[in-house]
């Protein structure tokens, strides 16, 4: 087996399921239960403090 | 005094230095760009040998206002001056290489032929329009939604100005005829090691004030410029990975051959797009315009899906610039198929930036600026949507190589990346200079309007070109010959060139009405001009509401 089917093979199933998890873990990171006081605080968080822009 | 002594000795050293390479080089465009080095050099000394603060009389120029405020705001002032010139530079190239397409005899030789003019075009309005747009944005939104000073100051100047001397190298180097002919990487070895060494600095500047900051969270822009940051170092430093011929001229051979360095070549271009002309604008949408329209954005969380999509999908769409060459077939699929998801992505994110109006559409009539925000989403849209289309195979054996191509770029960057800068420098401007408005707002619906026809004329010709120009390359006759000579297709979108420019002329006149404007508000007037979106009295609709008659609820 030369390297590059090596690595090809590593791309085709473990590295696209890690990137996979990696990108989903990443998205739903900010919609777990207790995220919303989090998300809707940095939302507004460029209207805090207004009057020095 | 002492560090006065310093520099210039540091600049005395620079400048030695460009001397000797002048003196020692037998290429001329080398010891061009090393007189433009040294002559920057002189500049210093004579700034640094005559006064403690070089820049403070240029400051008094442009009416910039004195002192330290709770930001540091002065990279961003000048940002936003060099965004402008830049701009109008950029847009008179284009639209003179324009004119060379539809008029020939315009090609004046050899400095200012279409094949040097069009990388000067290309990198002016991305590089050096943009570019400085997207520093002195990144700097201002970084400061703000993180509440603290600029990190490193010096190096933040020094970031501005090593910038201001990339651009410089490089413009001079394409007229010059010292390019390495990679597309939107045009700039020779010694001028890509400056820029490596900037944007590091710019690296630092930016990650230094994010771990300065007073505010727990990370806004969402700040997570869009600094994947813009750390992107294109690592597209810029892989992609001009080369060998010098010497060390005193300008040539160099690319590290890749053949289709590993085109691949190598397109995965940098389509990331330049990606990142460069997405991300980074991207992250001044999601600042300005939630703060131009009074609203927080639509959904903070789409906003992460957003950026987390474009991030883990844009970096493999390189590959369909490459259809139908001598690249592996899979990997034009895979190019192929990336593009088209990103088609989601992008849409999830313009729908972000649309319904941040949600409630308050009403200022899209009053308010010029929101308009050109909503104009600028509407392109980012438009061009999301007609780019995947155009990455699919079918589409592309007609679209490839033809002007559908440029009328598609222009869409995107006339419409989303021009549009969102114009619209944050009319924000930034009476806040940076701290007055009370702009000059006029008329204005600005002017330059709207002009730009926004302009980009019409541009869009549309060059669709109906590329088209023709598809079709006319593809057509067989019974006897299995091409019916047209390539000439014919040329001859046949001359009407479309001179449509093309004179769409081109539109948004150039509209960016000037800018400049303009931009300038009076700076010399501190306002315009006496009725307000926009004033509604005239109608006597007849004036009446009274009728009587209450609803009955109250069970």
């Amino acid at each position: 087996m030369t390297l590059y089917t090596l690595l090809r093979h590593m791309a085709d199933s473990y590295g696209l399921a890690a990137l996979l998890a990696l990108y989903l873990m990443l998205c739903l990171w900010h919609l777990r239960p207790g995220a919303r006081r989090f998300v809707a605080d940095a939302k507004h968080s460029i209207f805090r403090d207004d009057d020095n822009d | 005094m002492e560090t006065v002594v310093k520099r210039l000795g540091v600049w005395a050293c620079v400048l030695m230095a460009s001397i000797a390479a002048i003196a020692l080089t037998p290429d001329k465009g080398f010891a061009i760009h090393m007189g433009i080095v040294g002559l920057v050099a002189v500049i210093l000394i004579i700034a640094t040998a005559t006064s403690y603060d070089p820049l403070a009389r240029a400051q008094g120029i442009f009416r910039m206002p004195p002192g330290a405020g709770r930001y540091d705001d002065d990279p961003i002032r000048w940002g936003v001056i060099a965004t402008m010139f830049w701009g109008i530079a950029g847009l008179l190239a284009g639209v003179f290489i324009a004119a060379q397409m539809a008029f020939p005899e315009l090609n004046i030789e050899p400095w200012l032929n279409f094949g040097r003019l069009r990388p000067l075009h290309t990198s002016a309005v991305i590089f050096a329009f943009g570019g400085n747009a997207l520093l002195a944005t990144s700097f201002y939104v970084v400061q703000r939604t993180c509440r603290t000073t600029l990190a490193l100051p010096g190096v933040a100047r020094f970031v501005f100005w090593g910038y201001q001397l990339f651009i410089v190298l490089a413009a001079t180097g394409y007229l010059l005829g010292i390019s390495q002919g990679k597309e939107y990487a045009e700039p020779e070895w010694y001028v890509d090691l400056w820029l490596t060494v900037v944007w590091l600095a710019y690296l630092a500047v930016f990650v230094g004030t994010i771990l300065n900051r007073r505010e727990p969270h990370i806004y969402v822009a700040n997570w869009f410029y600094l994947a813009f940051i750390i992107t294109v170092a690592m597209l810029h430093v892989v992609n001009n990975l080369s060998l010098p011929v010497s060390l005193l001229g300008t040539k160099s051979y690319s590290a890749f051959a053949g289709v590993q360095d085109a691949l190598t070549q397109w995965w940098y271009g389509h990331n330049a797009v990606g990142f460069f002309l997405t991300a980074g604008f991207l992250a001044m949408m999601y600042y300005f315009v939630p703060k131009q329209a009074g609203r927080p954005v639509y959904s903070y969380r789409l906003s992460i899906i957003h950026f987390w999509s474009l991030i883990f999908l844009y970096i493999w769409a390189g590959p369909h610039h490459l259809h139908y060459t001598a690249l592996p077939d899979w990997a034009q699929t895979l190019g192929m198929v990336f593009s088209v998801m990103l088609w989601m992505p992008s849409w999830g994110g313009m729908i972000n930036g649309l319904m941040t109006l949600n409630g308050a559409w009403d200022k899209v009539r009053t308010d010029p600026i929101i308009r050109m925000m909503v104009l600028a989403l509407a392109f980012y849209g438009m061009s999301t949507f007609e780019g995947p289309m155009l990455s699919i195979k079918a589409v592309n054996s007609l679209s490839h190589y033809t002007d559908w191509t440029i009328g598609h770029v222009h869409s995107g960057a006339l419409g989303w990346n021009g549009m969102i800068t114009f619209a944050c420098i009319y924000y930034l401007t009476p806040r940076l200079w701290q007055r009370e408005r702009l000059y006029s707002l008329r204005m600005i619906n002017w330059h709207f309007w002009l730009a926004t026809l302009g980009i019409v004329f541009y869009a549309s010709s060059m669709w109906v070109a590329g088209i023709t120009q598809g079709l006319m390359w593809r057509e067989y006759g019974a006897d299995g010959y091409l019916v047209n000579s390539f000439v014919d297709t040329v001859a046949a979108l001359h009407p479309m060139y001179v449509l093309r420019m004179g769409g081109g002329l539109m948004y150039l006149a509209g960016a000037l009405i800018m400049v303009f404007n931009i300038a009076m508000t700076i010399a501190g007037r306002s315009r006496d001009e009725a307000p926009l979106g004033e509604t005239r009295h109608d006597d007849a609709a004036d009446r009274p509401l009728p009587p209450l008659t609803a009955e109250p609820a069970e």
